[in-house]
């Protein structure tokens, strides 16, 4: 797995980079790492790149925004990467140039776009509002500190990641919270229903009002053009100083949109990150897939993705040699409230008739285990875990070797990464595929 | 950008309720009887001894109950940077001065505390503390003995209110009840009532887990003297310490890292763990602090190694002086005053609201440079980073008391081997995605570094 780049190109190519996130980032150091192009990141959003996963922890007083910040500044310079603060308003892709909403503009040789995303709004009266806003950026994390001084009560709207982080942000400062969530179950997209279950009881435990199946309707302004109250689909009047939006993101591509880069959703690419213009490629969450890549969806809007999107497409400039995007076992993990959660492979919300699944839950409630196995061949396609840590690195190598369900509990201890000391649970989970072996090997 | 922009919403939060104020106020009579008999106030030490130790810890457990057990287990780390205290505001200032002037008084002026120079009774603070001093070693209090039982008392009062903090997480309940355990039977009470049953012997370090170079005096040749004067016990200390040096601590490092003795069983690491959790942020993680650090810690090491050998030189050829010069003069009394002093004592705890809680562990002490050299070079022990699933989000390296960049190392895939870290376990704690393990493994592989991270396979 070692890249040694012996072929080194020598790429000289002056090239740009729009959005210093993690796909933007990733691009420029790898790129550093190979070869001595001029590289030049741009971004409106901060000077220096940070870790957009952590803006709830700084909202929540665990850390500084320098503390989220994974580069010292000094790194910059030392890598000779250009950091540009500037608003880009324009590509011309004839003259090779950008511009900027101070007028200037930059040439460009190469040019990637990882522009990332912003937070979705369906057009909800009253959604504009002050006192109403998304969480995407540092400039919302700064509006929502604004925002919520001095709330009592907040509305957040969309059952997600985000959504989940936003109402333990506000229980952090002590705002009471209701979570309107229109699925019946919580991240019933992503999320088998005992999973879901197991979360929403959790949230519930922290005092949040937790709706299912109840989307917001209108948003009601006070004689300031503040919120004041919601509206619910079921006809509730909810008061509230404060409503965040957390209903999912979509690529921040709208000054791409009308130039001759072709974009549906996001940017389109092929397997090269190409767009159809040459030597324009994007990357990270704004990158639209023409045809989805190993199965996946057609974009992939998490950090790993968008990490992976920024080394290969700096393999390929570093090394002058076309390198196709090839991503290996799905992976992810979050975590709501106090609950870890982690999953590797494939692990459908609904299972298609090929599959079957094994699921173990602790009797306390907050610990679980899902295997998800092919019917016919009993082999291991994925897992999900609440409250254990597991290896990456195993559970991915199980993964590739098409190891059976069997396998994978005879051997789960050797997958645990949870701290020393912790309590085992490998031998109850064990026994309990045992005694429901018969219904396994039947795909009950 | 500035942190200020970020206050707190609902100011509220921070009022006490009544079971809370009950225990604040505990505390308080607790601290005032020590503060009242440091000016002389006639107390009846029999009477207000007891009442204040014990206000102190009720307050203190009191305090801990009402601040976590109304909350479901998991990570507390709300507001930690918001909180003056924790983020060197004016609270943090206040206690840092209080702190560093109480060093100061009882290394250089503990007559201020009352204790009774060339024959005198002791007074004020120091005679508060005699009746227990009495009760156990059958002598009066010394500043030592009120320092220590203060001292004893942070570590078991603090370390139940860190227990607490960490309930879901059974490594640090483990390693806190070990800690507490160490510092009251092992660096306190064992100690002083052998000092007592000891007593016609001169005096040498009892605490058989408090090794040379961490203990420096060990080899002074009065040590040595008192220890071989001091009949069996004191042959069995000379023994131990030297095998607990030699031997025991590389092996039991090659195995499990210097986790056992920093945040096990020493002193000096237990009161940063619990008395110094609330400031364990506050550690620099610039490369500049590292650098800086790598130069110190070693530059220590050799003065203990270099101070040793012309002490031992001296014991032996019973001389006093090496290449002409006094060892007392040049070298034990200087280490003695900067090393052993304000460094370990006025700075390294005085200044844990600026500096964090370990910069003693991190900058100064030979005994953790010793055992890192061994940690970094020869062991089992590493925190092993979870393949692709850092988030770079920081949690890691903001809690790491050492000062370690943890994310920096997590971030690309790789594991941490550093010779400063000291296995307290908290990075692995707060981590949101379940990304760091300490553990003990072979050591092939213990260093790795995979440019591209685990689920891309692009990149062959
Ligand atoms: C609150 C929150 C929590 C998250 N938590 C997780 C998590 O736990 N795990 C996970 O996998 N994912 C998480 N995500 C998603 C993850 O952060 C994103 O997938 C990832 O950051 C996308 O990276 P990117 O580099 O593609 O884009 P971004 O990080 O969005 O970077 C794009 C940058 O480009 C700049 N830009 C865009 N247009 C212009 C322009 N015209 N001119 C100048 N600059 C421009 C933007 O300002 C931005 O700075 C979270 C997201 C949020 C918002
Ligand atoms: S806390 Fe965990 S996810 Fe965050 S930077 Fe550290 S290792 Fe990565
Ligand atoms: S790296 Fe982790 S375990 Fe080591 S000292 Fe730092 S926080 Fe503690």
């Amino acid at each position: 797995m070692i890249h040694q780049l012996t072929k080194n190109c020598n790429n000289s190519k002056s090239i740009v980079i729009i959005g210093n996130g993690v796909a933007g980032i990733t691009c420029a150091r790898n790129i550093r790492k190979g070869c001595n192009a001029p590289i030049t990141v741009i971004s409106a959003e901060t000077d220096h790149h940070f870790s957009r996963t952590a803006l709830m922890y700084i909202y929540m007083g665990h850390m500084r925004y320098e503390d989220t910040k994974p580069y010292e500044d000094s790194f910059w310079k030392k890598s000779r990467i250009n950091l540009l603060n500037r608003f880009v308003t324009h590509i011309d892709s004839a003259k090779k140039q950008i511009s900027f909403s101070n007028g200037e503009n930059l040439n460009y040789e190469i040019l990637v776009l990882a522009l990332g995303s912003k937070p979705n709004k369906f057009g909800w009266p009253g959604q504009d509002l002050k006192g109403v806003q998304g969480l995407y950026s540092y400039q919302d994390l700064q509006l929502i500190v604004e925002n919520t001084k001095q709330v009592k009560h907040a509305v957040v709207v969309g059952g997600g990641l985000i959504g989940v982080e936003m109402a333990e942000m506000l229980k952090s400062r002590n705002i009471s919270v209701t979570f309107l969530v229109r699925e019946k179950n919580f991240w019933n997209i992503v999320l088998p229903a005992e999973e879901a279950k197991i979360i929403e009881n959790h949230i519930h435990e922290h005092d949040v009002d937790l709706r299912l199946d109840t989307e917001l309707k209108e948003i009601i302004s006070d004689e300031k053009g503040r919120v004041k109250a919601i509206v619910t689909s079921k006809g509730d009047v909810i008061n509230c100083e404060f409503v965040g939006l957390t209903v999912g993101v979509s690529p921040n591509i709208d000054f791409v949109k009308g130039s001759e880069i072709n974009t549906d959703r996001g940017i389109l690419v092929d397997e090269y990150f190409e767009t159809n213009i040459k030597d324009i490629y994007a990357i990270g969450d704004c990158a639209q897939f023409i045809n989805p890549i190993n199965g996946r969806r057609p974009i992939e809007q998490v950090w790993y993705t968008g990490r992976m999107h920024g080394e290969t497409l700096a393999h390929a400039i570093a090394t002058c040699e076309k390198t196709v995007y090839n991503p290996g076992h799905w992976f992810n993990s979050a975590k709501f409230f106090d609950i870890e959660y982690q999953t590797y492979g494939d692990v459908p919300s609904k299972l298609p008739e090929n599959l079957s699944s094994f699921y173990w839950e602790h009797a306390r409630g907050q610990i679980c285990l899902r295997i998800v196995f092919e019917k016919s061949s009993q082999k291991f396609v994925g897992l999900n875990v609440f409250g254990i840590r597991m290896r990456h690195v195993i559970l991915d190598k199980w993964l590739t070797e098409g190891r059976t369900i069997e396998y994978v509990i005879e051997n789960l201890s050797s997958a645990n990464f949870d701290p020393e000391f912790f309590e085992k649970h490998e031998k109850e989970i064990r026994n309990t595929f045992n005694r429901n072996q018969f219904n396994i090997t039947k795909g009950i | 950008m500035k942190n200020e922009s970020i206050s707190i919403s609902n100011p509220d939060k921070g009022k006490l309720n009544s079971t809370e104020k009950f225990s604040v106020a505990l505390i308080a009579i607790g601290l005032l009887i020590l503060v009242l008999s440091s000016f002389n106030v006639k107390l009846n030490n029999n009477v207000y001894l007891p009442i204040s130790l014990s206000s102190l810890l009720v307050g203190m457990v009191i305090f801990a109950r009402q601040k976590y057990l109304n909350d479901l287990p998991g990570i507390k780390n709300n507001g930690v940077w918001f909180s003056s205290l924790s983020s060197r505001g004016i609270i943090g200032w206040t206690v840092g001065i209080i702190l560093t002037s109480f060093y100061v008084i009882i290394y250089w002026f503990p007559s201020l505390l009352g204790l009774g120079e060339n024959g005198n009774a002791n007074t004020g603070l120091v005679a508060l503390f005699d009746p227990l001093s009495l009760a156990l070693n059958g002598k009066v209090a010394s500043q030592w003995f009120v320092y220590g039982t203060l001292y004893t008392l942070c570590i078991t009062g603090l370390g139940y209110k860190f227990i607490l903090k960490y309930r879901h997480n059974r490594y640090q309940i483990i390693r806190t009840i070990v800690v507490i355990i160490s510092q009251f039977f092992l660096a306190y009470l064992i100690p002083e009532i052998m000092e007592g049953l000891n007593s016609d012997q001169a005096y040498f370090a009892k605490d058989v887990k408090n090794m040379w170079p961490l203990n420096y005096y060990f080899f002074d040749s009065w040590h040595i003297d008192n220890m071989k004067n001091g009949g069996t016990m004191g042959m069995i200390y000379l023994v131990w310490g030297i095998v607990l040096f030699l031997f025991v601590t590389p092996i039991i490092t090659y195995f499990v890292g210097k986790r056992w003795y920093c945040s096990f069983v020493c002193g000096c690491g237990g009161l940063a763990e619990t008395a110094g959790d609330s400031f364990r942020h506050l550690s620099s993680k610039k490369v500049s602090a590292w650098k800086f650090e790598r130069y110190s810690i070693h530059a220590i090491l050799v003065f203990v190694f270099i101070m040793t050998g012309a002490v031992l030189y001296n014991y032996f050829t019973n001389t006093s002086t090496i290449f002409g010069l006094d060892t007392y003069t040049w070298l034990r009394q200087p280490y003695g005053f900067l090393i052993g002093a304000a460094f370990s004592g006025v700075i390294g705890v005085g200044f844990y609201p600026m500096l964090g809680s370990r910069v003693w562990c991190r900058f100064g002490c030979p005994l953790a440079a010793y055992m890192g050299i061994f940690q970094r070079f020869k062991s089992k022990f590493r925190i092993t980073t979870n393949g692709g699933q850092c988030i770079s989000c920081g949690n890691c390296s903001n809690s790491c008391e050492m000062g370690i960049d943890v994310r920096a190392y997590a971030q690309k895939g790789e594991n941490i081997v550093r010779a400063s870290c000291v296995g307290c376990g908290i990075c692995s704690a707060v981590c949101p995605r379940g990304v760091l393990k300490l553990e003990n493994a072979d050591e092939e592989n213990r260093i790795n570094s995979n440019p591209i991270s685990i689920g891309n396979n692009s990149i062959k």
